[in-house]
């Protein structure tokens, strides 16, 4: 909890909250109702399937998130784009700004020096805006909407598709939709969760995607790197804010920690028929 | 008058050879036989003699006898012991002995009722003259005859009509005989239309071999009397096949009603019963609601007869007696009714016996299965009702209820059946056929006796029952015609597939007493598990892909089944070009669920499993790829977390230590 007399900063905009917010609410639908065909033979998909009425609910309600999901995609690209803009870099410059998105060397020394700090043989490194396992959770989103958004448009539309490629690509279509979809949700509810919310650092959860404020303390030392940047380039002052209003915290407490428990639980579900069902 | 006199002139000569003649035939037995001297002392009419203290005549009517059958055999012939030389022959003469001459008939004649009674010394007993006359016989053809067929009636009557001495005195069951035969169509036909074919007394009871209808061999015995009848009535089995089962007259004619307990003996009238033995007869006794029979072990059985229950029966309707059914009755008996035993249905419905007794219900009945069903089970007793009557328990509406009775789970015929049809007439009344009946009042809808017959039920096991799998399919065809004809161009019909394997029946796909729509979800997503059975792999293969998959799940029985695509009767596998699935027709089967469906699109690959490596090595590649994908992250990052789970409890721990120093120092 915050305490009044803490220093916060701004981490996040209106536009990246509200992407977040989008792809939370999408991505869950899109797992629960897509598990459940995948898995239908279950008796937790055949429960899903009951709750929401009918698998055609499922699928209306998957193809209206996959309506948002190409949605917040198109709109991160507007911001991206947007960023692009205000940086004032060529666009090689801006995907490779090593201070960016896009993974760069860098990271793989970030990712040797973070182990031997695992290992109680190094320092905590100084982590900058972005740590490399959170642009692996950007790029994995990028490269999964893609991939799942592409073979899920070929299955939305059959018989447009067919129109130019042969008949068995959809059943192409349908294992790559599928099995990437489950390497999405697979991730995303265990190693995201982890990383960002689970962890013992963090537990219960991080509310800085929903509030878009964290702590100066925490900023310090966390991102030093960043924190350095923004001294030295003069910013800090400019990202310095009040704490986020008590309702904000409650609320993205109360909407995340659900978001948390509805993907713990369906990454449960299919670690259980993985394991006892598929094993057989 | 010259013509007149010319033909009288002429007439003499030609009549000569014809007056030689007659006058030799007449001389010639006078002299022959000497009639003339018996005739000499016996035409006087006052000629009496004395016999067991009565006056008898000894008068013999010369003309009388000269027109008698006898007349040239002369007196001698028959009363051989006047026959002495000289004038007085012994008195009084013995008897005379028709045998002599007529041996074969008196033969039979001493064997006879009358014969017999004779032979005891019956002063009642008829001999031959009684009925024959003595010096005036005559042949049975000659109006004057005593046994000329009109007088039969009466010369039997003189004996036999009621109130004679000799009825008075000997216990004869038929009463009124002659003036009931005269009434009857025998005696009407006889005395008020001439009809000389018409049945007299011996027509019935022969002229010389009288015997009870107590002895077996008797012509109007039980066994005998159709017989008898049928001299007359040649054909008439024929005329009563609409009552009696024709086979029935020669295999098991005991079953059959003898010709008299419907058409009185004596009373035969066109008006069977009510002139006979009718019910107000047998209400005598049984309309009394105290009546009751002792059995043998002592328990009472009422026998009172409700006739109100019987009025509104078929068997009323049709106006058939209590004793068509209650036969044996024997009017030697009091009441006639003793010991005649159970009802035979068979001796009207034999057709529906013969099955019922081939039936499993039948057989067991046989065996003294007190479970089994008889006739009455289902039918009831007096009441029984036509099956096109509503109110019976055999009308279409009623069958499962009536089935159900035995056959309902818990019942004593679902407790001994241990075969997989369970609970079968929830099942049926849930069924297509059940609610078609019951809730949408089609008559047409198949019960309970559509497939199993109402009356040769046999086990599914046994070949001959409308249910073994060797003629389920004409069973079903009764109604389903076009359906079976279709099935027979199928690959799962024998006429096409010529296999060793079971190949399906109707009723592996639609069972047999649950049947369903074939649009309700409940059929449509059995259709996976009843193909299945067979073609397992198809199956498997089927729930990896879409259509499988989304049939799992609730509302999945829109997505398109096994018979939406292979069809259902008529279904060939694709190298058929009449298949569903062949070339010319697939993307129009597709078509029905994707409209816009081309080439192309019928290239999806429905039954693709990316297990199969040599069958489909594009989805095996892609699906090792994709999970070579999965692990790997899962690795590289699983062990990340590993890692990072210790240190980041213990940076939490370091923070919470930071916090109360800070916190401690302020």
């Amino acid at each position: 909890m915050s305490t009044p007399n803490q220093e916060y900063v701004q981490r996040f905009g209106l536009l990246p909250r509200f992407l977040h917010f989008l792809v939370i609410v999408s991505f869950l639908t899109l797992a629960v109702t897509g598990m459940a065909l995948k898995f239908a033979a279950e008796e937790w998909a055949g429960a899903v399937a009951e709750l929401f009425g009918s698998f055609e609910v499922l699928g209306n309600l998957h193809r209206f998130c996959a309506v948002i999901t190409f949605t917040y995609f198109g709109l991160n690209l507007f911001l991206l784009w947007q960023n692009w803009q205000k940086s004032g870099k060529s666009f090689i410059g801006f995907i490779l700004d090593p201070e960016g998105l896009v993974p760069s060397a860098h990271d793989v020394k970030e990712l040797v020096s973070t182990y031997k700090w695992f290992l109680g043989l190094g320092p905590q490194p100084r982590y900058g805006r972005w740590t490399y396992w959170e642009k692996f959770d950007y790029m994995a989103v990028f490269w999964g909407v893609a991939v799942i958004g592409s073979t899920g448009l070929c299955l939305w539309f059959p018989e447009t598709f067919t129109q130019i490629i042969p008949g068995y690509w959809l059943n192409i279509a349908t294992i790559i939709h599928s099995d990437e979809a489950l390497l999405a949700s697979g991730f995303i509810f265990t190693i995201h969760f982890f990383n960002t919310h689970l962890r013992p650092e963090k537990f219960p959860m991080d509310p800085v995607i929903f509030t878009g404020t964290v702590p100066l303390d925490e900023l310090i030392h966390e991102r030093p790197r960043e924190y350095d940047q923004l001294v030295a380039s003069g910013q800090l002052e400019q990202v310095k804010c009040p704490p986020a209003p008590r309702w904000l915290f409650v609320t993205a407490h109360f909407f995340g920690l659900t978001a948390l428990t509805i993907g713990v639980a369906l990454v449960l579900s299919i670690i259980y028929t993985m394991i006892f069902v598929y094993a057989k | 008058m010259e013509r007149r006199t010319g033909r009288e002139r002429g007439f003499g000569w030609r009549l000569l050879p014809l007056a030689i003649l007659a006058i030799i035939l007449l001389v010639r037995p006078a002299s022959a036989l000497d009639d003339g001297d018996c005739l000499g002392c016996h035409n006087d009419p006052d000629m009496t003699s004395e016999k067991n203290g009565e006056e008898i005549s000894l008068f013999v009517d010369e003309a009388q006898f000269a027109a008698s059958s006898h007349a040239s055999n002369g007196c001698t012939s028959c009363h051989t012991d006047a026959k002495v030389k000289g004038d007085e022959h012994p008195v009084p003469l013995k008897s005379v002995n028709c045998g002599k001459c007529h041996a074969d008939v008196e033969s039979i004649y001493r064997k006879s009722l009358h014969g017999q009674a004779l032979a005891k010394n019956d002063p009642f007993a008829p001999y031959c003259h009684d009925c024959h006359g003595k010096h005036d016989i005559l042949p049975a053809s000659s109006q004057k005859s005593r046994i000329f067929i009109l007088n039969v009636p009466a010369t039997c009557g003189r004996c036999h009509r009621e109130g004679s001495a000799m009825t008075k005195t000997h216990d004869i069951p038929a009463k009124n005989i002659i003036e009931n035969y005269s009434m009857s169509m025998h005696g009407e036909g006889l005395t008020r239309k001439g009809l000389t074919v018409t049945a007299v007394c011996s027509s019935c009871h022969t002229s010389h071999n009288v015997q009870p209808h107590t002895n077996p061999e008797s012509s109007i015995s039980r066994q005998n009397v159709s017989k008898t009848c049928m001299k007359c009535h040649a054909n008439i089995e024929q005329t009563h096949v609409k009552i009696v089962r024709g086979e029935l007259w020669e295999k098991e004619p005991e079953k059959v009603p003898a010709c008299v307990e419907c058409h009185a003996p004596h009373k035969a009238r066109r008006v069977l019963y009510e002139d006979s033995m009718n019910n107000a007869y047998c209400l005598n006794c049984h309309a009394n609601p105290e009546l009751k029979k002792i059995e043998a072990d002592g328990s009472e059985r009422s026998l009172f007869m409700d006739m109100s229950r019987f009025e509104a029966s078929v068997h009323a309707e049709k106006r058939i007696a209590c004793v068509k059914c209650h036969v044996n009755m024997d009017h030697t008996k009091n009441p006639v009714c003793q010991g005649s035993g159970k009802v035979d249905c068979a001796i009207c419905h034999a057709g529906q016996t013969d099955n019922y007794n081939a039936s499993i219900h039948g057989q067991l009945a046989a065996k003294g299965d007190r479970n089994a069903p008889l006739c009455t089970d289902c039918h009831g007793k007096h009441e029984v009702q036509a099956r096109t009557n509503p109110e019976s328990p055999t009308f279409a509406r009623n069958v499962p209820e009536l089935c159900g009775k035995c056959h309902r789970e818990g019942e004593k015929a679902a407790l001994r059946y241990t075969g997989p049809e369970k609970d079968i007439v929830r099942h049926y009344k849930e069924s297509i056929h059940g609610k078609g009946l019951a809730e949408s009042g089609l008559m047409v809808s198949a019960t309970c006796t559509s497939c199993h017959t109402a009356h040769l039920i046999l086990p599914e096991k046994d070949p001959q029952s409308t249910v073994n799998r060797a003629n389920v399919l004409n069973t079903c065809a009764t109604c389903h015609l076009g359906i079976a004809e279709t099935f027979k161009t199928s690959i799962h019909s024998e006429l096409v597939s010529k296999t060793d394997k079971k190949l399906p029946l109707c009723h592996d796909c639609h069972t047999s007493h649950a049947i369903r729509r074939v649009d309700v979800p409940a059929f449509r997503l059995l259709i996976l598990e009843e193909c299945g059975t067979c073609h397992a792999s198809e199956t498997e293969t089927y729930f990896d892909t879409y259509h499988g998959k989304a049939s799992l799940l609730s509302g999945g029985e829109k997505t398109a089944k096994c018979s939406d695509c292979h069809g259902d009767h008529d279904i060939l596998p694709a190298y058929y070009t009449k298949s569903r699935l062949s070339r010319q027709n697939v993307v129009e089967t597709c078509r029905t669920c994707h409209p816009n469906s081309n080439r192309k699109f019928t290239g999806y690959l429905t039954h693709a499993t990316h297990h199969d490596k040599e069958k489909y090595p594009y989805l095996y590649y892609t699906f090792w790829a994709m999970s070579s994908l999965l692990i790997g992250t899962f690795a590289f990052f699983g062990v990340h977390t590993l890692f990072w789970i210790p240190r980041s409890f213990r940076e939490r721990f370091k923070r919470r230590r930071q916090h109360s120093h800070e916190r401690f120092f302020e």
